[in-house]
């Protein structure tokens, strides 16, 4: 977890890829090894999979499992359904499983299995490639959602209503622009996100394990305050991994609602 | 100024853009519950709007935090 040897801070360590067994497995060239990024989506599946197990058992009188389970899919339901409308009902699946998968990462990569020797947690959700990917399936069914409904008439998205004819060229530039950029900022936004906060947490960490090691006066100076402010940053983050989680599902069902009702 | 000092004191300066996105996103809160205040009934109906207002000011302030790093990390 923290750099405990010496006072060298190596907050960056935590999101270095490396295979779990020890070995690659190279195939052709291309590294295949099952890294620990497989190793924690396998278990945010595994984890989200238990969860919703919980409300999948259809009873007639629902139990707490159905409870937690059903508040979820209602949140989700009622956002699109608010964004989007009637049509919303079809993206359910879709935003559910993108929202629940985003949470379920971002809390798992917050669990502290740090204190078990030669275990490291690993957040899923801070490499931009995890959450680029994510960003890219989002437009993706923005763009064949909007063109297979709206054929060619989807560019009028472009082109607000009541703009002055003169107007036209440029708007339709900047309004392409800030479509063409959403991707990128919905993968960036939780990928820097977590980013930011587990180097944080680690800094902190490396902060109280150094402060231990010095002894005397470092642990009332160093040690006590960190430990308390990590405390405090963990709940945020906690409050973070909710928030960024939201955001993602609600700026995409924001995108989708322009993509099937236009403006 | 030797070139790796230079990188340093950017990534610092990038940090002033987290302090003002920070001034950006307890604005979007403040002015929601301003309003929410006045008009509790609509409160309820506008959290979407808040999020995304939220995250387009949160953005600007992540944008800073991705200068940084990339001058202390990449350039």
């Amino acid at each position: 977890m923290a750099a405990a040897e010496g006072s060298k801070i190596d907050p960056m360590h935590q999101f270095l890829i490396e295979p779990v067994m020890g070995s690659h497995w190279v195939v052709g060239g291309y590294d295949l090894s099952f890294t620990n990024s497989a190793l924690w989506m396998v278990l945010t599946v595994v984890a989200l999979w238990a969860f919703m197990m919980m409300g999948m058992r259809r009873q007639l009188v629902p139990g707490r499992g159905q409870m937690a389970v059903e508040a979820f899919t209602g949140f989700i339901g009622g956002m699109l359904q608010a964004n989007i409308g009637p049509q919303g009902k079809r993206f359910v699946p879709y935003v559910f499983s993108l929202f629940m998968f985003i949470l379920f990462a971002n809390i798992l990569g917050l669990l502290p299995f740090g204190i078990v020797p030669g275990v490291h947690p690993f957040t899923i959700t801070s490499h931009l490639t995890v959450t680029g990917v994510l960003a890219i399936i989002s437009f993706a069914i923005v763009l064949i959602v909007g063109f297979g409904r709206h054929g060619f008439h989807f560019f009028s998205l472009f082109v607000p209503h009541g703009t002055p004819v003169p107007m036209i060229p440029l708007i339709f530039v900047v309004e392409l622009m800030s479509f063409l950029v959403r991707p990128f900022s919905l993968g960036l936004r939780l990928f820097v996100a977590m980013t930011a906060g587990h180097i944080l947490l680690k800094v902190l960490a490396a902060f109280v394990v150094n402060g231990i090691n010095l002894g005397g006066g470092y642990l009332a100076l160093v040690t006590l305050p960190s430990l308390v402010l990590m405390v405090g940053i963990t709940l945020l983050e906690l409050l973070v991994a909710a928030i960024q989680a939201y955001v993602f599902a609600l700026l995409t069902s924001v995108y989708l609602n322009d993509a099937v009702n236009l403006h | 100024m030797d070139a790796e000092a230079a990188k340093l004191l950017g990534a610092g300066l990038a940090a002033i853009g987290m302090g003002i996105a920070a001034l950006g996103v307890g604005n979007v809160f403040a002015k929601f519950l301003e309003g929410a205040l006045r008009n509790p009934g609509a409160a309820d109906s506008q959290q979407g709007r808040l999020f995304i207002g939220f995250a387009a000011a949160e953005l600007l302030g992540l944008l800073a935090f991705v200068t940084m790093i990339i001058l202390v990390f990449v350039a």
